[in-house]
């Protein structure tokens, strides 16, 4: 910075712009966030190819299919992955699907429970009552990261010998029959990371074939788009993701709501790129008369 | 032997692992069980490990008078102690995630929203970085910028507002999503095709005893 002298009032200006604190971005992007959220609006999205797959695939699951969900997240993914969970939930409890939960994550099972209280609480399933059990489970959490979907995709009991609440897995009637991965339909993976998506392509996909859907966070989205089309039916990324995978299985929720905040955030963010832009050209061009 | 017998191991388990992926019967697919159930079992132990040491640094942290980082360490042996006890003997034993336990109470009201606050934080500094990070100094990172920002305008419903007037697959959203399925994809497979073959040479190398830093000295 030291060597931007000025040489006229506009490059004086720029020098401002170039020399901007930081703390004067944290409170735009601060407003831009907040301010939306007491907005009760919500947009109209174009539904990308690869969330429209996701919703497709789900629509094509037959009503009392058996379906894992692997929930592998915690709070600080939530926001972006927490709608993506309720809207699978509430597809499953629209179609009777039977859920069984698990998670390579230690807090993914607590949040799919979380995520399968807010679908159920959805007025338009206020008729159903599942039982804990026989109509859905939760396994819990296992260590071993991929080592597990290699163990489920031959020993599911013994790899998960009791639920989440304690019961054998012999003694719950869901669970009854189920012995390895290919006794599932289909599998919905909702992914922070490590262990997640990638994993579950590797071995559950490519080596025991079971049919997926991904929901990931927007940072790991990119990495996840080689496998669309062939190992993963459908990829749900980001929130912008979530909020298409919202509108297009028609469960309008939090992502589309925080859309708008996304939205104004992004432009700031721009306007804000280009402004150091302009700065640091105008201060470029006074630095070369000097 | 101190070093023989676990590049055995390391041996032994790494040609079952492979060869069961090609024969996956007896007696291979049940020994890859087994190794499975050493490997969470070695992991439960590794993060036993993991949440001793942390005590320990934090401990020894909270009782140096001299560090400025004390409070810290003071926190992080309390909030372990606070949410271990409350787990293990106050919530119920085996279900003590479940709705309505103390465990469950922490989780979703302390937990949770100071997570959850730590991530968000992200956004502020990633707004913060691209202001100082995304300048146009070179071809590379011109390329780079109307990417991002192409991107970027792209993900929101204001982009396709903006370019409302064009014909379809051409508005924003559209140019992002090419984009993403197609330049990004071919980055990606480019990058994970490389890694795939490093960490097979990595773990050849490893199962062929070639590479054995894993066991400490040189």
């Amino acid at each position: 910075m030291a060597d931007m002298t000025p040489t006229n009032g506009n490059a004086s200006f720029f020098e401002k712009m170039m020399r901007i604190d930081r703390r004067v971005i944290f409170v735009f992007i601060g407003v831009a966030l907040i301010f939306p959220m007491f907005l009760n609006v919500t947009q109209h999205l174009p539904v990308s190819r690869e969330v429209q797959m996701a919703s497709d695939a789900l629509e094509a699951i037959p009503e009392g299919a058996l379906v894992l969900f692997a929930c592998d997240y915690d709070p600080p993914s939530a926001p972006e992955l927490q709608p993506m969970a309720v809207s699978a939930f509430k597809v499953a409890l629209r179609k009777k699907w039977r859920m069984v939960i698990i998670g390579l994550w230690p807090q993914g099972p607590q949040q799919a429970n979380m995520a399968l209280n807010t679908a159920l609480a959805d007025p338009r399933y206020k008729d159903v009552h599942l039982t804990e059990g026989v109509d859905y489970v939760n396994l819990g959490f296992q260590s071993g990261n991929e080592a597990v979907i290699q163990k489920m995709g031959s020993d599911i009991p013994t790899t998960f010998p009791r639920d989440y609440r304690g019961i054998p897995v012999n003694q719950i009637p869901i669970m009854r029959g189920i012995k390895n991965l290919g006794n599932f339909d289909f599998v919905v993976n909702i992914s922070a990371g490590y262990p997640g998506t990638r994993e579950w392509v590797q071995f559950g996909v490519d080596r025991f074939g079971v049919k997926m859907i991904s929901g990931s966070t927007a940072v790991q989205t990119t990495e996840m788009f080689p496998y669309v089309g062939r190992q993963l039916l459908g990829l749900v990324g980001g929130m912008r993701g979530a909020a298409e995978f919202e509108q297009s299985t028609d469960n309008p929720g939090l992502a589309l709501r925080f859309m708008v905040g996304q939205s104004v955030a992004h432009v700031i963010v721009i306007a804000f790129i280009l402004i150091g832009n302009a700065a640091y050209f105008a201060t470029r061009a006074g630095r070369k008369k000097s | 032997m101190r070093r023989e017998i676990p590049t055995f191991i390391a041996f032994f388990v790494g040609i079952i692992c492979i060869v069961q992926f090609f024969i996956p019967h007896w007696p291979f697919g049940g020994m890859v069980n087994t190794f499975s159930d050493w490997f969470g079992l070695l992991q439960a132990f590794a993060i036993w490990l993991g949440a001793l040491n942390l005590i320990k640094v934090s401990l020894e942290r909270s009782f140096n008078k001299k560090s400025h980082d004390r409070w810290y360490g003071i926190v992080v042996v309390f909030s372990f102690l606070l949410i271990a006890i409350i787990g293990l003997f106050f919530s119920g034993a085996r279900g003590f995630q479940l709705a309505g336990t103390r465990f469950d109470f922490l989780y979703v009201n302390i937990y949770t929203p100071l997570s959850s606050t730590m991530f968000a934080i992200l956004a502020f500094f990633v707004a913060s970085a691209s202001y100082r990070a995304f300048r146009a100094r070179s071809w590379e990172a011109t390329l780079l910028l109307v990417a991002a920002f192409l991107v970027m305008l792209g993900r929101v419903p204001l982009g396709d507002t903006l370019t409302g007037f064009a014909p379809d697959g051409y508005r924003l959203s559209d140019i992002a999503s090419w984009i993403m399925t197609y330049p990004q994809v071919a980055g990606q497979r480019a990058i994970m095709i490389g890694i795939a073959l490093g960490v097979a040479s990595a773990s050849l190398r490893l199962i062929l005893g070639l590479e054995r830093s894993y066991l400490g000295g040189e």
